[in-house]
């Protein structure tokens, strides 16, 4: 299996504050699906910021598409975020665009003629049962509404690797479960998926995904991925999430 | 170039675009109107000086001024010899009694006629270009021999300081030009990065879904290039108007040097590169700003 990302004793610290991550070492295979969980405030944002380049680490090393990720200069970012698809905790929808423009966004940039990007965007928009609000700019949606333009907008491009924060928590558990089956399915053509949930639910749906979970900044367990079902002696832990 | 510069059609809908709203489109009008009026005056304070300039720098008087008639009359034909064998001097005009007498009358009245008050012989002499001090130093040499109470005055020097306060005009018209375009600079600078702070959080979107920092600044320049090309068409329209208003109630004065004053086509010309290199300052100051703020991102 080839690996997509590799943590060697990676530290985050946001300016002289304590360290929000430390120690962190894992490494990811191309194709897999991963759960990342944890309290709020262990450090699940600060790590899936490190993973689509919104931020550089402290210390510590970062692999990326075996390519030093750490170190990457600013002109070769674009190239590579093109390749991540991220659904953002906050959504992050373009405010005056449409839902369509919106999804179409990463088409765009990415250069895709116009012509192209109709259908793409029309079925995706049909997947996350949107069709009927293509035109509706994202401040008439509702919160499950957006954070379904977000993940169709993450998705669009069919990008190597999805990192999803909390990309369930607006919808009800029906529109979850389907949402779930679209990274599956993402999952089965290639994709490594990346998932930061408190949701055990969605969890337990997906047999093969393997589980990290954050604890105070740290892997809770050092060699990294867990595989999923959780030991008995960790399920205590994640379930009752311990403040920070 | 162009497609590097701006944004295509589809990439224009990422930020929004505030037409008119603002005052930037209204900024860049007053600057626009002023940098032009200040440009014209320049051009034409040079033009009338340099036409002035060469109409004078190659005359000047010959004056002989004596009480004694005979002496007068002798070193009038004397000096007139003396003109005419310069290789410098291409023609000498005498000025006749009667029109000095004329010239005077308004003052002395016409009793001025009369013998009694001896006139001065004025010989007006046109050089082969310009006046050199060499030239009339050798002819007041050469004056100075054969008819001691001539005296030559070139047209140039009496209105000196009036080219030297033309001079300084021209220095300050380009001052106000440069600082004008200067406060202009500034001014797109404030609003790129007013514009960009506003909408940072589209900015870091675009950035996070893989924009190139270029596609962003592009979408920045045509929004500032269009404020500009506003403001520039109606500052221009303005200061063209303007111009040409004053233009024709300088030609009505019917005075040589106002009328010396107007603008050549090639400096019509120029002062149209006013707002075409306004509108390109703009966008290339706008592009630079955007980059650089760009930088401070990852």
């Amino acid at each position: 299996m080839d690996s997509i990302v590799q943590f060697e004793n990676v530290g985050l610290r946001y300016g002289t504050g304590p360290e929000a991550l430390a120690d962190i070492s894992f490494t990811l295979f191309a194709g897999q699906f991963y759960f990342l969980t944890g309290a709020s405030g262990a450090g699940k944002s600060s790590l899936l910021r490190l993973l689509y380049l919104a931020q550089r680490p402290s210390r510590g090393l970062i692999r990326l598409f075996n390519t030093d990720a750490v170190t990457l200069s600013r002109d070769r970012l674009p190239g590579f975020r093109r390749r991540i698809g991220v659904v953002f905790q906050d959504f992050r929808l373009v405010p005056h665009l449409s839902a369509f423009d919106n999804i179409a966004l990463p088409l765009r940039i990415g250069g895709m003629r116009e012509a192209d990007i109709e259908k793409p965007v029309r079925e995706i928009l049909d997947w996350v049962k949107l069709a009927e609000r293509a035109d509706a700019l994202p401040a008439t949606l509702s919160g499950g509404e957006q954070q379904r333009v977000a993940i169709a907008r993450a998705v669009i491009t069919r990008p190597e690797i999805l990192i999803a924060d909390e990309p369930t928590g607006n919808v009800d558990p029906e529109m979850a479960v389907r949402l779930l089956r679209l990274f599956e399915a993402l999952n089965r053509m290639g994709t490594t998926i990346v998932v930061a949930t408190h949701d055990i639910h969605l969890m337990t749906r997906i047999k093969r995904a393997q589980m990290m979970r954050l604890e105070n900044g740290r892997l809770s367990d050092p060699t990294g991925a867990l595989r999923y079902p959780p030991r008995p002696s960790d399920s205590g832990g994640w379930q009752q999430g311990e403040p920070t | 170039m162009i497609g590097a510069f701006f944004p295509s059609r589809q990439d224009r809908r990422l930020i929004p675009q505030a037409r008119l709203t603002g005052p930037m489109p209204w900024v860049i009008t007053v600057m626009m109107f002023l940098t032009i009026l200040a440009a014209a005056a320049g051009l034409a304070l040079g033009a009338a000086s340099d036409k002035v300039n060469a109409d004078l720098a190659g005359r000047a008087t010959v004056q002989i001024v004596t009480a004694d008639a005979d002496a007068r009359r002798q070193q009038s034909d004397a000096a007139e010899l003396v003109l005419r064998a310069d290789p410098a001097v291409t023609a000498i005009t005498p000025v006749a009694d009667a029109e000095l007498r004329d010239l005077l009358a308004p003052w002395l009245g016409s009793g001025a006629a009369n013998r009694d008050i001896p006139l001065p012989v004025l010989i007006d002499v046109d050089f082969r270009g310009r006046a050199d001090t060499a030239t009339l130093a050798r002819l007041r040499g050469a004056l100075a021999q054969t008819a001691p109470d001539a005296r030559i005055d070139p047209h140039g020097q009496w209105l000196r300081p009036v080219f030297d306060l033309l001079a300084m005009l021209r220095w300050l018209a380009l001052a106000l030009v440069v600082m004008l375009l200067l406060a202009s600079t500034a001014a797109v600078v404030l609003s790129a990065r007013s514009s960009f702070e506003s909408h940072a959080d589209t900015i870091d979107v675009l950035h996070l879904l893989g924009s190139t920092n270029q596609q962003i600044a592009r979408l920045f320049q045509r929004r500032i290039a269009l404020d500009a090309a506003m403001g520039a068409a109606m500052g221009t329209l303005a200061a063209v108007a303007v111009l040409l208003l004053l233009g024709r109630a300088a030609a009505q004065l019917d005075s040589g040097l106002v009328a010396a004053g107007t603008l050549a086509w090639q400096d019509w010309a120029l002062l149209a590169l006013v707002p075409i290199g306004g509108i390109a300052l703009a966008v290339l100051t706008a592009r630079v700003t955007v980059l650089r703020a760009l930088r401070n991102k990852l």
